[in-house]
């Protein structure tokens, strides 16, 4: 057992982060730049199903979009396919010489509440499976309660049972309740050993927002400034549209600069989005615009 | 793995290195024009980030083409559009190509548009219930909603600033001030307990190029819900707002005379306030200027209220919200070019964290966007006239001359237009012209305090007393400094924010009465 | 009842005593001074000889803009309800020296007798007017502003600083405390100058301050010559705010044309004849809404 204590940070106000977040939104995005910003939210998405209607063959055709999003058009394929740890050794297999990595949700997805042993052991599993990439929850219990040592210890357990495979720390910002707290579980994950910090697990109504995804990547940039270890961000949950994601594209560009936008350093967990961004595509191409219909519902 | 803690002090000591290697210095991986250090030949010693143009924005100008303007625009005088005579050109900050002109009021049409004002006070306004002028006020304002688009390109187009500000600033805002007063006219009586209150008569108005339609209705909407008629005279360089809201008022039909609006320069202002039959004065500008008007006004009995300069302390303790902070340094001071009397001008940081504020400040300045005004991403325009363009360029060159340390953003400018990089200084000191003269550009002063005490004492030490702001997340540290300066608008953990219903004046130099709110109305009405 | 004048005549009262005569002095800062210039005034009642009054110089305003600058912070600071006790205080003392000021007024200042009591009366109620003021109108001037963002936002008066205080030419002490009674109720300290052909009445109101806990400095008082010293008045830098009673269209352009030079609140009010100071026109909180500015402040509403 360590004795973790957090660092001193400076607090966070509420009402500057939202209007700061909302600057964001005034960006203009057009021609040119935005079809960069769809290929580049294409890039980045964590196409993710995570149901307990989950079957092999629904992660398979998912896999497949995630491969192919739109036939004849010059996208590259999603980031990653996002599974719950049974469905991880079918993506792999689908998955199979795409590019395209596994993630999976492990340790007790989504509320955590099991036994660390049980959760490192789910970990070991799911990476043995396949899974590229592990998306854990903290144990925000601990975190009110505010044992932070037991929650930094529980990652840093986590972290050794990925081994090669990234891990990306979900803080569930919806339960955490303020911004700073969210400030200081963001630096906590990160010396606890997070590859990726991660808004939220996309089961709470309050999932990612643009004020906490800011939070976390101004936690991110002084980790870096301060460290020079790089962590990437993973907002999920609540981002559906092309628009929305090009919001966020906008906020990474000017808080973290260049460097982090790239799927190596930013993620995006979504189902629904890459439609409307492949709507947006072919509504480029076609300069119609355009109907669901047309497009797979996979 | 080191923690995050661990890794903090090497970090400060390493910055403060390369800060010394760097005494004077541009804003390194500012824009896309500059060479940044290659990826693979980094000093891996300090990480850095990289704003550049992997993924950049595309122009993205407003069209102006739905708002065509006219060759030449006239006063408005008693209902009407009136041609004058000696017409001036008024140019586009941005281009430099000539916009539009206007005539410039002499003596005479000074005396027609008073004896409109004053026939109008007299034979309508004075006598029309605070219900009925409400609806006029309120129809103004709703026009102004309307026609917002329109208004925040032509201003952007007249003042160079840029069109996220126009269209998410001024126009709204100018809008909100008439709805708020409107409601106002018909309360009157409930606004000063324990007096009977009554209009002064005939206004005569002089306001600056800065928020040209904003305060426009800054002075007429609390005017006219008071029951008062107006003349306003908007600056030389930027009356087409004014022209458009003239354009409004005829519109919505407002009795002929109850407002009025002159162009011309100093002398057409000097004329419209020293004007015998004038009962109240209103002047927004410099502090030279406001104090020649109070001269010119001596023993006249004339009601004036004046809102002059500032050299605004933004003070950040160790203990603020340090982001957020950033944020609020950099709409202090860059919020329409700095061109604001209210704007955060001097940042008095807490040593303790002087680091740790200039690297974040760095870094977000790098992401601004100077340029094409029009551009809907475009965080900096120009500047409104070459003589101001002037007059900071040799302020931040005594800066340089007088041993402070220049820091500019180094991206492309435009080619024509008045354009000036955003910049600031460090190693100032109280007696440098840069921390006392009120600069009115994007030019920032950075000192340091070591208490509270030395803050406010800083913060004090200036003829000016107009606002400030105080970041720290201690609530009562926030309360004691906020009363211990001496500034009449004062902004806990933000930054130029406007509201009508909010009064904002000044203390010493910058001024007396007030605008906005309850206490706007002061300004306007005789108290008995 | 007290005697008739301060130098009473020997053998008007006893023939075995003469009285002790009072010295009458400025009083700056706390103390009782003489004019640095060594001037004084007689003051006559009729043709007799009264008392000699310190008549100051523009060094003795100068001085005393110096401790009413001093004792701005102290008397500022100090709480609305502390401010207005003391200002209960002040009338208190008053009342209690009724006789005193009854004497005066109709030895020195020419009054009869009635026309005394009612001067003293208004006085006293005067300052005990504003003295509830000082813990009130704040909450009756001031307020919060609702503003359409997420911010807690309000407006407070704060005093204006050192005001200069030209104080009525016909009521020298209803006037006098209609005049500094609202400057000092908005937390301001000041100087003041009258010029009457009885200046030992403010002379004699110094006592009052003197023994009501006011801080030396809040409030100085000055006797001279407003002509001689108006230009100074108008142009003293450290001087915030300017109280004008009566005067002149020549004095008014030449106090507003210099005070522009450090954009001084300069206010005009009436000098009415000495009966009229009684109206109830004479008191307002407004007039302490004159010497106040108003700051806005913001504080962010959220967690």
């Amino acid at each position: 057992m360590s004795s973790y204590t957090l660092p001193a940070l400076s607090p966070v106000d509420e009402v500057a982060v939202v209007g700061r977040a909302q600057s964001f939104t005034k960006r203009s995005i057009k021609k040119d730049s935005k079809a960069a910003a769809l290929r580049l939210i294409v890039s980045m998405i964590d196409l993710t199903t995570l149901e307990g209607m989950d079957t092999e063959a629904k992660v398979k055709r998912l896999c497949r979009k995630g491969v192919t999003p739109l036939l004849d058009a010059d996208l590259p394929s999603v980031a990653a396919i996002c599974v719950y740890p049974p469905m991880v050794r079918v993506a792999k297999e689908t998955l199979a010489g795409s590019g395209v990595k596994v993630a999976s949700v492990a340790t007790a997805f989504p509320s955590g509440q099991t036994f660390l042993n049980l959760r490192v052991e789910e970990v070991r599993q799911t990476v043995e499976a396949g899974a590229d990439e592990i998306d854990m929850v903290i144990n925000r219990g601990a975190f009110l309660s505010g044992d932070y040592s037991r929650v930094f210890d529980e990652i840093v357990a986590v972290k050794e049972a990925c081994k090669e495979a990234h891990l990306k720390v979900i803080l569930e910002t919806g339960e955490l309740g303020t911004y700073e707290q969210v400030r200081k579980a963001s630096f906590l994950a990160m010396d606890a050993g997070a590859d990726f910090i991660k808004t939220s697990t996309g089961k709470l109504a309050s999932a990612a927002t643009l004020p906490v995804t800011l939070v976390m990547l101004e936690a991110i940039r002084e980790y870096f400034l301060a460290t020079g270890r790089v962590v990437g961000m993973k907002p999920a949950g609540g981002i559906k549209t092309a628009k929305q994601a090009w919001h966020y594209l906008v906020m990474v560009k000017e808080t973290l600069g260049d460097d982090w936008l790239h799927a190596d350093r930013f993620r995006i967990g979504a189902s629904s989005l890459l439609n409307d961004v492949l709507m947006q595509w072919r509504r480029k191409d076609t300069g119609r615009y355009q109907s669901g219909v047309y497009f797979s519902e996979d | 793995m080191k923690t995050y803690q661990q890794h903090e002090q090497s970090r400060q000591d390493r910055e403060e290195m390369d800060r010394k290697q760097s005494n004077r210095g541009d804003i390194k991986s500012a824009g896309p024009d500059v060479e940044s250090t290659s990826p693979s030949a980094p000093q891996p010693e300090i990480p850095r980030l990289l704003f550049g143009d992997l993924w950049d924005y595309d122009p993205a100008p407003e069209s102006t083409e739905p708002f065509p303007i006219e060759k030449r625009y006239e006063h408005f005088i008693g209902g009407k559009f009136v041609s004058g005579e000696d017409y001036f050109p008024s140019i586009n900050p941005a281009t430099e190509e000539i916009l539009f002109e206007v005539p410039a009021a002499g003596q005479k049409v000074v005396d027609q548009a008073v004896a409109a004002a004053r026939s109008a006070h007299q034979r309508y306004w004075k006598e029309l219930s605070g219900a009925e002028r409400g609806k006029y006020i309120y129809r103004i304002g709703r026009m102004i909603q309307e026609r917002s688009r329109e208004l925040a390109v032509l201003e952007t187009q007249d003042n160079g600033k840029p069109i996220k500000e126009t269209r998410d600033v001024d126009v709204p805002l100018a809008a909100a001030h008439f709805l708020y007063h409107a409601g106002w006219a018909d309360k009157l009586d409930y606004a000063f307990p324990g007096a009977k209150v009554s209009s002064l008569g005939v206004a005569a108005q002089v306001i600056p190029w800065n928020f040209p339609l904003l305060m426009a209705a800054w002075k007429i909407a609390p005017a006219l819900a008071t029951g008062n008629t107006v003349v306003l005279k908007p600056a030389e360089t930027t009356p087409l707002t004014a022209v458009m809201l003239a354009k409004i008022v005829q519109e919505a039909d407002l009795p002929p005379g109850v407002v009025n609006i002159i162009h011309g320069a100093g002398e057409t202002g000097s004329n419209l306030v020293q004007h015998p039959d004038v009962n109240k004065v209103a002047f927004t500008g410099s502090t030279e200027v406001g104090k020649l008007i109070q001269k010119s006004l001596a023993g006249s009995g004339k009601k004036l209220t004046l809102e002059l300069g500032g050299k605004g302390a933004n003070i950040v303790f160790e203990d603020a919200p340090l982001d957020q902070a950033v944020e609020g340094i950099i709409s202090g001071i860059f919020f329409n070019q700095g061109q604001v009397c209210c704007a955060g001008s001097r940042l008095l940081v807490q040593e303790s964290i002087l680091e740790p504020v200039l690297s974040r400040l760095r870094n977000r300045m790098a992401s601004l966007r100077v340029g094409d005004p029009l551009d809907k991403n475009t965080d900096v325009g120009a500047i409104n006239s070459r003589a101001q363009l002037e007059k900071i360029t040799s302020l931040v060159q005594a800066g340089e001359k007088e041993g402070a340390t220049m820091v500019q953003l180094s991206c492309p400018l435009p080619e024509k237009g008045f354009f000036f990089r955003p910049t600031y200084f460090t190693d100032v000191a109280q007696s440098h012209r840069i921390a006392q003269e009120e600069i009115f550009g994007p030019v920032l002063t950075i000192q340091t305090f070591r208490t509270p005490e030395e803050a406010v004492q800083k913060a004090n030490n200036t003829f000016y007393g107009l606002s400030a702001g105080i970041w720290s997340d201690k609530g009562s540290k926030l309360f004691k400094v906020a009363g211990a300066l001496r500034a009449g608008v004062v902004w806990g953990n933000t930054y130029n924010k406007f509201d009508p219903g909010s009064p904002f004046g000044g203390y010493k130099e910058s001024g007396f009465g007030r605008e906005g709110g309850l206490h706007g109305l002061l300004s306007y009405v005789e108290v008995k | 009842m007290a005697a008739k004048s301060t130098r009473s005549k020997a053998g008007s009262e006893s023939k075995a005593r003469a009285t002790v005569a009072k010295t009458y002095k400025l009083y700056v800062g706390g103390a009782f001074i003489r004019s640095e210039s060594g001037r004084v005034m007689a003051v006559k009642s009729g043709d007799t000889f009264v008392a000699n009054c310190a008549r100051a110089s523009r060094k003795d305003f100068r001085d005393a803009v110096k401790v009413a600058r001093g004792a701005l912070s102290s008397w500022s600071g100090k709480t609305a309800f502390n401010r207005s006790q003391i200002l209960y205080r002040a009338a208190e003392m008053l009342e209690d020296r009724r006789a005193v000021f009854v004497d005066r007024l109709q030895s020195h200042a020419g009054f009869n007798e009635a026309a005394a009591e009612r001067e003293v009366s208004v006085s006293v109620d005067r300052l005990f007017w504003y003295a509830g003021w000082a813990d009130k109108f704040t909450q009756v001037l001031g307020g919060v502003n609702p503003v359409a963002m997420p911010f807690f936002n309000f407006t407070l008066p704060e005093p204006t600083g050192v005001v200069a205080v030209l104080a009525s030419s016909t009521s020298p002490l209803a006037g006098l405390i209609s005049a500094i009674a609202p400057v000092l109720a908005g937390g301001n300290t000041c100087v003041v100058l009258t010029d009457h052909d009885a200046p030992t009445i403010p002379c004699d109101f110094g006592e009052v301050l003197a023994t009501s806990d006011f801080p030396g400095g809040v409030v100085n008082l000055l006797t001279g010559s407003r002509s001689e010293l108006l230009p100074h008045v108008a142009s003293h830098m450290d001087v915030n705010a300017v109280a004008l009673f009566g005067g002149s269209k020549e004095e008014r352009v030449l106090l507003e044309t210099e005070a522009a030079e450090n954009v001084k609140r300069v206010r005009c009010f009436d000098d009415p004849p000495v009966a009229d100071w009684a109206s109830s026109d004479h008191q307002s909180p407004y007039w302490i809404e004159s010497f106040v500015e108003w700051k806005t402040a913001w504080h962010p509403v959220g967690l």
